[in-house]
C-alpha cells in the first residue's frame, strides 16, 4: 500500500497552531447528524460477497503471494479513475446538490440520490467503479476483488465530491443477504434500485420481548392463500419512518422449536396496517422507530430463503451488519476529525498535539485504527480464496464498536470542558459533532447484537467453548412449556 | 493484490512448529535457560540446517535471500515454542552487515552468519534508556571503541558484536568487534527471560571495524528488531491464548468446565478480540519493511509498542484464567510472561516508541 491511503490523510499536513475558528472545525469534522453513524457507515470493503461469488473472485486474483505495493498500473488506475470524474461529474454537477436531508449527509460523504447523482453513478458503475462485488446482472460492476483500486477510488470520489456507494441497511445488509439466498426474481426486483437509492430499507429484527435473545420473537406471520398475515410489534427500526420496505424475521410456524419457526419476509412499508411510532434516543433525536402490524398482507413471494428458516437467512444478514458496524473506516474518519482538532485546539495555552500523553493516546488508537484495516484486508483476501475466516470473521463488531468508542471518547478528552456543548451549538468546536460521535459510540455498541453477545459469540464459535448453561436450561424450559 | 500467506510460508511455518514442538519442548527451553549462557549449540546447529540464520541472507552470501516478513514468521514460532537462544540479536546483526556493510565486508562475514557458525548479536542499548542512536554517547576514536553498551543480548556467547557508536566526527555508525577482541568487559546480568540473556559490556580501547556502506544500515535493523519482536511477542500471547482455552474446556469447578462460565468466555473473547487484528497488523509492517519503506519506519515503531503491550495483557490474562497453578514455577506459562517482559523492555518501551512514530508523522 502506498504514501496514497495509509498515513497520508489530509489533515496530518494540517500546520498545528493557534485555534481555528468554529465553522473551518465544523467542516473538516465528521458530519451529519447521529443517524448517520449509524445508518450510514462508510460501505465495508466487501462483506457482502456471496459465497457463490467466490469462484469469480478468485480467478482474477492474481499472484498468490502478500503483495501490497502501489504498482505502477494503480497510477495509471488513478489517472483513469481522474479522467472518468473530470468528464462525468463536473462543477456544475457538484453545485447542484439538492439541500441535504439532515440524515442524508454522512461524515464527508456524498451520498445523493438526486437524479443528476443517479445518473453518474449508473455511469460509474458501467466503468466498474462502483458496487464491484455486485454481479453485472442485478446492477453491480463485477469486478475482480482488489482493495488497492476501491481505495484509490474512494478517496478520489471523495476529493471530487462526486457520488460513491450508498451504503446503510439495504446497499450493505439486504443486498448480500438476496446475493446469497435471494431467488432470482427477488435480486431482479430489489437490487439495482436499492444500488440506486430508488429503494429504501429498515431491518424489522428486535422485538419489546426479544433483545439479545432475538430468536424468541412474537410477531406472526399466518398464511392465508398466496399472502402472510403479519400481526405484531417491531422495536428499535431505524428509518422505519421514511423506508419503503423492510426486511423482517417473523415467527410463521409457532409449533416449531423457536429458531426453526422463523421467516425472513420482504415487507412493503406502504401496506395498509402499518404503523410507524417515532421513539427517541439519549441523544435527544428520533431517528428510530417502534412498528405495529395489524393484519398486514405480504406475498408470499416476498419470502426470502424457504419458509423456516429465516434465522440461516438472518445470520448471514448480521453477519454483514456486524461487518458494517466493524469496520475500520468509521474509526479512520473520527480519528481523521481528533488528528485536525488535535493540531487546531489549544489546551492550556499549547496547542494540543504538544501534550505528551494526547501524541501517546493518538498514536496508540492509530495503531488499532490501521489493525482493523488490515485485518479487513484480511478477511478479503480469505474471502477471495474461498477459505473460511473462522475467528478472525468474527471479532470485528466488538473490535470496530470498542475503538469507535476509544476513539470518539479521546476527542472528548481534548474538547476538555467545550465538550459539554451540545450538537448543533455554534460555540461548539466542529459543531458539537464530537459529541454525537461519542454517544453513537454506545449505539453501535448495542447495535447489531450487544459486546457481551459478540463475546458470547467469539468464545463459543471462536474458541469452541461451551454454550451458556443458563442459556441452554432457558431453552430446555422453553422447549417443554411451547 | 493479496493480503496473506503463500504456500510456502505456510509450509515452511509449519515446518518450524512441528520441528519446535518435537525438539524443544518446555522441559528442554527449562533445561536450557538453565545453563549460564541460555545457548544450546546443538539446537542452534539444528536451527540453522532449517536455514533460520540465514533467511534473509542474500543468495550470493549464501542465504535464502528471503524478505523480512518471512524472517518474522520464524520470529513468531519461535515466540510461541519460547525457543532460547541468539536468534534475535544474530538477526540484527545480520540486518546491520546487509543493509550497512561494504561489498567486501558482505562477502567476507555473511556467508558463516548465513549457515549459523558465526553467531552475531547487537550492542545498542546505553544508560538512561538510551535506544535513540542519536543519543549514544560510545565513541569510535579511529583506533578503537570506548564507552557501555547495556542489555546486549548472548554477548557472551556471539563470535561478533555489532556495536552502535558515534564517530569523532559525530557519526553515528556501526562497528564490528570479535570475540576475544582486548578491552572488552562483560557484566553478567540476572535477568527476567532466561530464554534470552543479556550482559552489559564495557569497551576501552577495543579494536574494532567500521561497517562501510550506507548509514542508514542501522535504522533498518532496529526497524527489523521492532518487527521481529512484534512477531516473537504475537506467537507467545497465541500460545497464552490456547493453553488458557484449553484448561478453561478441562478444568472443572462447581460441577462443570470453568469455560462455561460466561466470565471465563468474555475473558478469553476480549484476548481472542485484540489478537486478531495484532496479526494482520504485523504482517503489513514486515511486508512494508520490503516493500513501502517510506511507511517501515513508523510501522515498525507503532507494532513494537503495540504487540508487547498486548503481549503483556494476554499473559496476565492467561495466568489468571489458570488459577493458582498459574502462578507455580512448575506451571509453565510464566516463560512467556517472561518474554513479554523482554519483548517490552528490549529496543526501548511502548512509550518511546509511540513518540517517535508521533514525530514521524511530523506532529
Amino acid at each position: 500500500m502506498g504514501t496514497a491511503t495509509v498515513g497520508a490523510l489530509p489533515f496530518l499536513s494540517v500546520p498545528g497552531t493557534g485555534t481555528r475558528r468554529n465553522a473551518e472545525l465544523a467542516q473538516c469534522a465528521p458530519r451529519g447528524t447521529q443517524s448517520e453513524w449509524k445508518r450510514f457507515l462508510p460501505a465495508p470493503a466487501l462483506p457482502g460477497c456471496a459465497k457463490k461469488e467466490h469462484s469469480v473472485i478468485a480467478q482474477f486474483l492474481e499472484v498468490p503471494i502478500m503483495d501490497l505495493r502501489f504498482r505502477p498500473e494503480y497510477e495509471v488506475f488513478r489517472e483513469e479513475v481522474r479522467a472518468f470524474l473530470a468528464e462525468h461529474w463536473t462543477d456544475d454537477d457538484r453545485a447542484s446538490a439538492p439541500p441535504l436531508n439532515p440524515r442524508g449527509m454522512s461524515l464527508g460523504l456524498a451520498i445523493r440520490t438526486d437524479e443528476r447523482a443517479t445518473r453518474f453513478r449508473l455511469a460509474a458503475i458501467e466503468r466498474g467503479y462502483l458496487y464491484r462485488h455486485v454481479p453485472r446482472r442485478y446492477g453491480g460492476s463485477e469486478q475482480p476483488f482488489d482493495p488497492l483500486k476501491l481505495a484509490i477510488i474512494q478517496e478520489e470520489f471523495r476529493k471530487a465530491g462526486a457520488p460513491g456507494e450508498l451504503i446503510g441497511q439495504g446497499p450493505s445488509m439486504l443486498v448480500p443477504t438476496l446475493l446469497e439466498h435471494g431467488t432470482e426474481e427477488q435480486k431482479q426486483r430489489f437490487i439495482r434500485d436499492t444500488l440506486l437509492g430508488k429503494i429504501q430499507w429498515c431491518q424489522g429484527y428486535s422485538e419489546p420481548g426479544a433483545g439479545s435473545d432475538l430468536a424468541s420473537l412474537r410477531t406472526r406471520a399466518e398464511l392465508d392463500g398466496d399472502f402472510f398475515v403479519v400481526n405484531g410489534h417491531k422495536i428499535w427500526t431505524s428509518n422505519a419512518d421514511t423506508a419503503d420496505w423492510m426486511f423482517a424475521l417473523v415467527r410463521t410456524d409457532p409449533e416449531k422449536p423457536k429458531h426453526e419457526g422463523i421467516s425472513y419476509l420482504l415487507i412493503d412499508m406502504k401496506s395498509p396496517g402499518i404503523t410507524v411510532r417515532p421513539l427517541r434516543q439519549m441523544t435527544g433525536e428520533a431517528d428510530f422507530n417502534e412498528v405495529f402490524f395489524d393484519n398486514v398482507r405480504v406475498p408470499v413471494a416476498n419470502l426470502v430463503g424457504k419458509r423456516g428458516q429465516g434465522w440461516a437467512v438472518s445470520r448471514s444478514t448480521l453477519k454483514h451488519e456486524r461487518n458494517l458496524i466493524g469496520s475500520s473506516l468509521l474509526s479512520e474518519r473520527v480519528l481523521e476529525g481528533v488528528r485536525y482538532l488535535a493540531h487546531a485546539l489549544e489546551l492550556r495555552g499549547r496547542p494540543a498535539i504538544q501534550d505528551p500523553v494526547l501524541r501517546a493516546r493518538l498514536v496508540e488508537l492509530e495503531t488499532k485504527v490501521l489493525a482493523n484495516r488490515y485485518h479487513g484486508y484480511r478477511l478479503l483476501t480469505m474471502q477471495a480464496r474461498g477459505e473460511d475466516p473462522g475467528i478472525a470473521g468474527l471479532v470485528t463488531k466488538l473490535y470496530g464498536s470498542t475503538l469507535g468508542y476509544e476513539v470518539a471518547r479521546l476527542a472528548m478528552d481534548l474538547l476538555s470542558d467545550r465538550g459539554l456543548l451540545a450538537p448543533g451549538e455554534s460555540e461548539a468546536p466542529a459543531m458539537g459533532m464530537f459529541l454525537t460521535a461519542y454517544m453513537w459510540s454506545l449505539g453501535i455498541l448495542i447495535a447489531g447484537g450487544t459486546a457481551n453477545i459478540q463475546r458470547n459469540v467469539i468464545a463459543e464459535r471462536g474458541l469452541g467453548l461451551p454454550r451458556d448453561p443458563a442459556t441452554q436450561r432457558g431453552q430446555a424450559r422453553e422447549r417443554k412449556e411451547g | 493484490m493479496d493480503f496473506g500467506l503463500s504456500q510456502d510460508q505456510l509450509l515452511f511455518q509449519q515446518t518450524l512448529r512441528r520441528f519446535l514442538t518435537e525438539q524443544c519442548p518446555t522441559t528442554r527451553v527449562r533445561a536450557i535457560m538453565e545453563t549460564e549462557t541460555a545457548h544450546d549449540p546443538a539446537l542452534w546447529q539444528a536451527l540453522s540446517e532449517l536455514g533460520v540464520p540465514g533467511l534473509i541472507v542474500p543468495p550470493e552470501y549464501g542465504g535464502a535471500g528471503l524478505e523480512l516478513l518471512d524472517l518474522a514468521l520464524a520470529a513468531e514460532e519461535l515466540g510461541y515454542a519460547c525457543t532460547p537462544g541468539p536468534f534475535l540479536g544474530h538477526a540484527l546483526a545480520a540486518v546491520c552487515v546487509i543493509e550497512g556493510a561494504s561489498e567486501e565486508q558482505r562477502r567476507s562475514w555473511l556467508p558463516a552468519m548465513a549457515e549459523g557458525k558465526s553467531i552475531g548479536t547487537v550492542a545498542w542499548g546505553e544508560a538512561g534508556s538510551q535506544w535513540d542512536p542519536q543519543h549514544w554517547s560510545t565513541t569510535f576514536d579511529g583506533q578503537g571503541l570506548n564507552g557501555q553498551k547495556l542489555f546486549v543480548p548472548f554477548a557472551n556467547v556471539a563470535d561478533a558484536l555489532f556495536v552502535g557508536a558515534r564517530s569523532a566526527d559525530g557519526r553515528v555508525g556501526v562497528y564490528r568487534v570479535e570475540r576475544g577482541a582486548p578491552g572488552v568487559t562483560i557484566t553478567p546480568l540476572s535477568v527476567v527471560d532466561m530464554t534470552r540473556k543479556v550482559q552489559h559490556v564495557r569497551f576501552e580501547g577495543t579494536p574494532a571495524t567500521p561497517l562501510e556502506g550506507p548509514a542508514s544500515g542501522l535504522q533498518r535493523a532496529i526497524d527489523a528488531g521492532c518487527i521481529l519482536i512484534a512477531a516473537d511477542a504475537f506467537g507467545g500471547s497465541r500460545r497464552c491464548l490456547e493453553m488458557a482455552v484449553s484448561y478453561a474446556k478441562t478444568r472443572e469447578q462447581f460441577g462443570q468446565v470453568i469455560g462455561a462460565f460466561q466470565a471465563v468466555k468474555h475473558q478469553l473473547a476480549n484476548m481472542a478480540c485484540e489478537l486478531e487484528p495484532a496479526l494482520s497488523l504485523w504482517w503489513y509492517a514486515a511486508h512494508a519493511y520490503d516493500h513501502i519503506r517510506d511507511q517501515a519506519e513508523r510501522h515498525a515503531a507503532m507494532v513494537k509498542a503495540h504487540l508487547t503491550d498486548l503481549y503483556d495483557r494476554i499473559t496476565r490474562d492467561a495466568t489468571e484464567l489458570h488459577g493458582g497453578i498459574g502462578f507455580t514455577w512448575e506451571f509453565d506459562l510464566h516463560l512467556w510472561f517472561r518474554r513479554a517482559v523482554f519483548d517490552r523492555g528490549f529496543l526501548g518501551d511502548a512509550h518511546y516508541h509511540r513518540e517517535r512514530a508521533a514525530k514521524l508523522a511530523g506532529w
